[in-house]
């Protein structure tokens, strides 16, 4: 799948340098996803500007991959274990990138807590630490499995997005409470949802990557079925 | 062995069913025990590397190999419930109606129209002007008509390679066949003749069954419903096409198909 024995070297080499980028700017995204988490955890500008200006390079090495997926398309007409690889390699590349636009989210979202409301109290809610840990964690997991096309630890880490959906229900509840006990917090407390927003999200687009990994290495489209669905489809192969 | 009755959506009626199919040239075994359905109106489509077999299946598929000694073919290809391989039936007739197009375009050498005029009345004694429809039908059936109406008196080796391949379907069309066999029908055109072919191809399939060989595995994937991969003699994996070029069973179709064959 994607690798070695090409009769055709070339072909190889391009592939291999497809999958290599995307693991690049996948790093890049994880670290610009744990630079905005600290930012929130310790309401640091500095930290949260960082994270907004690492976007600009992540969306190159879109632009860049989204190219190479073209010119691939178009030259060689991939097929079976080659052409899920590109179209796995071309969706995950849109998910790794609205990763890093949620990142952003999170460092606008601290830069707003900071200038406009002066407030730092709402975002050391502990479940917004914990949801981080959770969405920085499979977001790794992810890129695992998609360095080793791994089906089974994709499987697995799809199941596992359900704690973090968990933690924003909980996040909500507590910013709710704190909006009733006292309106002032309101801006604030919306601040705050959105960078936990945020968060949820990119565990969202972590599963999603963990289902193109099983769609490149099984073939099975993972996107509509129930993580039990998908362990069983993945087990049966 | 793949090739079994799963292997075709349930909606399909099958034309042809091939079994426990045999084939030797002298004490050569070139085709291994195939077992396979082609369905009906539909295209299927045969690939693998040079000497797999697929030519060889296709010409047993209309008892074309006979015409070679030492050549001997054991099984069963039945038509519509008659082995063809049995068949007391002339052989002639059998490839009227199991037509066959080949790799370089073979026109007589006679005018256009009595190169289709030939097979037909072989066949079936028809008046002048009955004649002259079943011509133009499989002119226009062919897509070849507009480029020739006017000069039909010509030679039809005076026409462009892809213009007397289109000739030739069209030759075979004309007597009528239920099946057309398709052997490497592109080998020889550019990519424009080509891609008419190709249209063609997909157009006979709402009234023939369609088999074709080729090694080129895009028009395979582009003009067919069903892909055979065969290697070495045998049928390795059959399949819907969609099938068989995104997610391939066997590895050795997936090396194949994605050029890790070596």
């Amino acid at each position: 799948m994607g690798t070695g024995d090409h009769s055709i070297r070339k072909y190889d080499e391009e592939l291999e340098a497809m999958r290599s980028r995307v693991l690049q700017m996948g790093g890049l995204v994880e670290s610009q996803v744990r630079t905005a988490l600290d930012a929130l955890e310790t309401a640091n500008i500095e930290l949260a500007q960082q994270t907004i200006d690492a976007d600009k390079r992540v969306n190159e090495l879109e632009t860049v991959l989204d190219q190479m997926v073209n010119n691939v398309i178009a030259r060689r007409q991939p097929t079976a274990g080659d052409l899920r690889m590109i179209m796995g390699i071309a969706r995950a590349t849109t998910d790794i990138e609205r990763i890093g636009d949620e990142a952003s989210k999170i460092g606008r979202a601290v830069k707003w807590l900071r200038e406009k409301d002066g407030n730092t109290r709402i975002n050391r809610i502990p479940d917004l630490r914990h949801a981080g840990d959770a969405a920085v964690a499979l977001l790794r997991r992810a890129l695992d499995a998609f360095a080793r096309l791994d089906a089974q630890a994709a499987a697995a880490l799809i199941k596992d997005d359900r704690g973090i959906d968990e933690h924003f229900r909980a996040i909500l509840r507590q910013l709710i409470t704190f909006m009733l006990e006292d309106p002032r917090s309101i801006t604030a407390a919306l601040d705050t949802v959105w960078a936990a927003k945020a968060i949820e999200r990119i565990g969202d687009h972590s599963k999603n990557i963990g289902e193109h990994v099983i769609f490149i290495a099984e073939g099975v489209d993972a996107r509509h079925l129930t993580p039990d669905e998908v362990e069983r489809a993945v087990a049966g192969n | 062995m793949d090739g079994t009755k799963s292997a075709l959506k349930p909606s399909e009626k099958v034309k042809m069913t091939v079994r426990q199919l045999n084939f030797y040239y002298g004490k050569f075994h070139a085709l291994k025990n195939i077992n396979l359905e082609v369905p009906e109106k539909k295209v299927t489509a045969f690939i693998g590397p040079s000497g797999c077999g697929k030519s060889t299946l296709l010409r047993v598929f209309n008892r074309m190999f006979e015409l070679y000694p030492e050549q001997r073919a054991e099984g069963e290809v039945n038509v519509d419930g008659e082995n063809v391989l049995t068949s007391k039936e002339d052989v002639a007739l059998i490839r009227a109606k199991i037509g066959m197009i080949f790799q370089k375009p073979t026109p007589f050498p006679m005018s256009i129209y009595d190169n289709i005029a030939f097979g037909v009345k072989l066949f079936e004694g028809l008046p002048k002007s009955a004649l002259d429809d079943r011509v133009e039908w499989a002119l226009r059936k062919a897509a070849l008509w507009n480029e020739v109406k006017d000069k039909l008196g010509q030679s039809g080796t005076s026409l462009s390679g892809g213009q007397q391949q289109r000739l030739c379907i069209a030759r075979g069309i004309a007597v009528r066949p239920e099946i057309i066999l398709f052997d490497e029908p592109c080998s020889a055109l550019d990519p424009i003749s080509t891609s008419k072919i190709e249209e063609l191809i997909d157009e006979l399939k709402s009234d023939y069954t369609v088999a074709i060989v080729t090694h080129n595995m895009q028009q395979a994937a582009r003009v067919s419903d069903y892909t055979a991969y065969m290697y070495l003699g045998d049928l390795v994996e059959f399949g819907e096409t969609d099938q068989i070029f995104i997610r391939p069973k066997k590895k050795e179709t997936e090396d194949y198909i994605t050029g890790r064959f070596g």
